[in-house]
């Protein structure tokens, strides 16, 4: 490193004679250098996605190497599709409770862990950890504690004269015990982003807030949520897009159930494509979450571009 | 301050400010400690479970310290499914698709950053692109391509082999995009000057360039390892037989047989657990750059 320095110092090359030099072999070196990675996102990242699009307007069951064209039959079917209109409906449920309440859950632990008090590596380090818990490591850990006979949960309520629920078998509860672990799941990552944007708000503007009399819940509202504003829309966007495509939790705790009270839009189009094998149905399913996803995206980012706060 | 004005010298040097906050902690610790312990209790409980007798899970009121610590609960559900293999099985896929990308990436993410070549600008659009789209989409086509790839070009690596697992995944979009804009950042004059000297683009990147990208490629090593052993919904597509099955996939199928026997499947989720909360210990702050720095700038 040292003799590097040495040589920008010794001779500075004019900018001219350094593209002169660097011209020749800059179109071989450079897709040598892209090739390998090309190659790849374009068999399984690019590919698929048309080919996806081709499926969704034939049948296949994913054996059998014919697959007849159907038309439009997949997305006609799936308009008239109940179960799929329930899942599409969980869905909208689930994220609607879901990306408010890691968001708020995020802020106000952050809100509360930016500060210098001693041990205060040792609380966040405690906010962060539930990063380090994969999706199914916390459904095994919610299923145990709101089980309906031994569970903790049911336990407490037991303690306070509240009967014991039957939670994820219940069809009007288990949407929303799916909600509370994921919840708890993403919050080391909301608290990490609303920490991270916390550290860029000026101490200056609280303490000009106090001198004009501010309560700490009106430069609460005044200063820290309009600063906050990029890193609430980078969490809403980033958020509803896991938001729908919840899975592995549905998976594993419900499958579904009881009576598809917990069907969402990707547990549906895996269990069509993989359990009854009707994959160009679920490709067409699949293309409407994408459109949906990329629609939602959008209308996102124009509301957070009207009423986001960016500094400048 | 206007204290100060009546106290002595000797009275202000005795009492450093310092020392005052030592003896009057702050009452925030009463908002947090809550807090954490909130947070934390899941991880406790599983602990707890996983180390109490499947008489004591089911005692009312709750055991909240196990009298005796039942170790062998550990060894039971050791034996009662291979997490052995399960544990190999997620280190191997882990561990190459994390090596793997950081290469391929590299390469790229370089010559998108710093070579001139004909038709860059599109193909990083093109390849950036694929970040939209979701996995839902993909992972049918995919499948069928990973099943046709085992028939037809490589029959070790069918439907159902490690393979399957890894190389689908041998590089990321998103670890180009990453590191590109890390390159971008390197002052150029540092490169142009080893290049005068006839070095290669090759040992530029090797010599100069990924030497001082060491925290950029960290960051992106605890993402893709994160990302790798908590997939999921692939691995469910394409193994079918316990000894391909990672960690999270054997988990489930041990949740299914063992649903009554909560110490055990507490003390076999502990044990999955373990290698990442390792990892997150060990680079805490590359796991907290990597979402509070590429989730706001990326």
């Amino acid at each position: 490193m040292a003799a590097v320095r040495e040589l920008v110092r010794d001779r500075q090359p004019t900018a001219s004679r350094v593209r002169v030099r660097l011209r020749g072999s800059d179109h071989l070196s450079g897709w040598a250098f892209v090739t390998p990675a090309t190659v790849l996102i374009a068999i399984f990242g690019l590919l698929p996605i048309g080919w996806s699009l081709l499926l969704s307007f034939q049948q296949s069951d994913l054996l059998t190497p014919s697959t007849p064209w159907v038309g439009t039959a997949n997305y006609r079917r799936l308009m008239h599709d109940h179960t799929f209109a329930v899942s599409v409906q969980h869905t909208i449920v689930y994220t609607a409770l879901f990306v408010p309440a890691t968001m708020i859950v995020g802020v106000l632990i952050a809100v509360a862990l930016n500060r210098n008090i001693r041990g205060i590596s040792l609380y966040r380090t405690a906010a962060y950890v539930t990063m380090a818990v994969s999706t199914i490591n916390a459904a095994i850990i919610f299923m145990w504690l709101f089980e309906p006979s031994f569970g903790v949960v049911n336990r407490a309520l037991g303690w306070v004269g509240i009967p014991a629920q039957l939670w994820l078998s219940n069809p009007d509860q288990a949407l929303y015990v799916i909600v509370a672990m994921t919840v708890w799941g993403w919050t080391g990552f909301a608290v990490v982003v609303y920490l991270a944007a916390l550290q860029g708000v000026p101490q200056e503007l609280y303490d000009a807030a106090a001198i004009d009399g501010a309560g700490r819940f009106a430069s609460f509202r005044t200063i820290t949520i309009p600063l906050l504003s990029p890193a609430s829309l980078f969490l809403a966007i980033w958020l509803t897009i896991s938001a729908l495509q919840l899975f592995d939790e549905v998976y594993l705790t419900t499958r579904g159930g009881p009576l598809h009270a917990t069907s969402v839009v990707v547990y549906y189009l895996w269990d069509q494509a993989f359990n009854q094998f009707d994959a160009g149905y679920a490709a067409a399913a699949a293309y409407v979450l994408f459109m949906a996803t990329l629609v939602i995206t959008y209308l996102q980012f124009r509301l957070g571009d009207r009423y986001a706060h960016y500094r400048r | 301050m206007n204290a100060d004005v009546t106290t002595t010298a000797a009275e202000v040097a005795s009492l450093p400010r310092r020392s005052l906050s030592r003896f009057r902690p702050s009452p925030w610790h009463l908002v947090l400690i809550p807090i954490t312990f909130v947070l934390l209790v899941p991880l406790l409980w599983m602990l707890a479970t996983s180390l109490e007798t499947e008489a004591e899970t089911h005692r009312f009121p709750p055991v909240l310290v196990p009298r005796s610590l039942q170790w062998h609960n550990y060894a039971d559900a050791w034996r009662a499914a291979p997490f052995g293999s399960f544990l190999v099985n997620s280190l191997i896929v882990s561990v190459l698709t994390v090596i793997s990308t950081l290469v391929l990436c590299s390469l790229a993410g370089y010559a998108f950053a710093r070579v001139r070549f004909a038709g860059r600008g599109l193909l990083f659009i093109v390849l950036m692109a694929t970040l939209m789209v979701p996995f839902q989409v993909t992972m049918i086509p995919e499948f069928l391509i990973v099943k046709w790839l085992g028939l037809h070009v490589w029959t070790q690596l069918g439907i159902d082999h490690l393979g399957a697992l890894i190389v689908p995944n041998l590089v990321t979009a998103f670890g180009i995009f990453f590191l590109r804009q890390f390159f971008l950042t390197i002052p150029i004059e540092l490169e142009e000057a080893a290049r005068m000297d006839g070095t290669s683009r090759l040992g530029v990147l090797i010599k100069i360039v990924l030497p001082l990208s060491l925290p950029a490629l960290a960051t992106l090593a605890v993402i893709t390892f994160l990302d790798s052993w908590n997939s999921f919904l692939w691995p469910l597509i394409v193994v079918n037989s316990e000894p391909r099955m990672t960690l999270p996939l054997g988990l489930t199928t041990f949740q299914g047989a063992h649903n009554t026997q909560w110490s055990l499947l507490m003390a076999a989720n502990v044990v999955s657990l373990l290698p990442m909360l390792v990892v997150f210990f060990a680079a805490q702050r590359y796991f907290v750059r990597s979402v509070a720095g590429t989730g706001l700038k990326g």
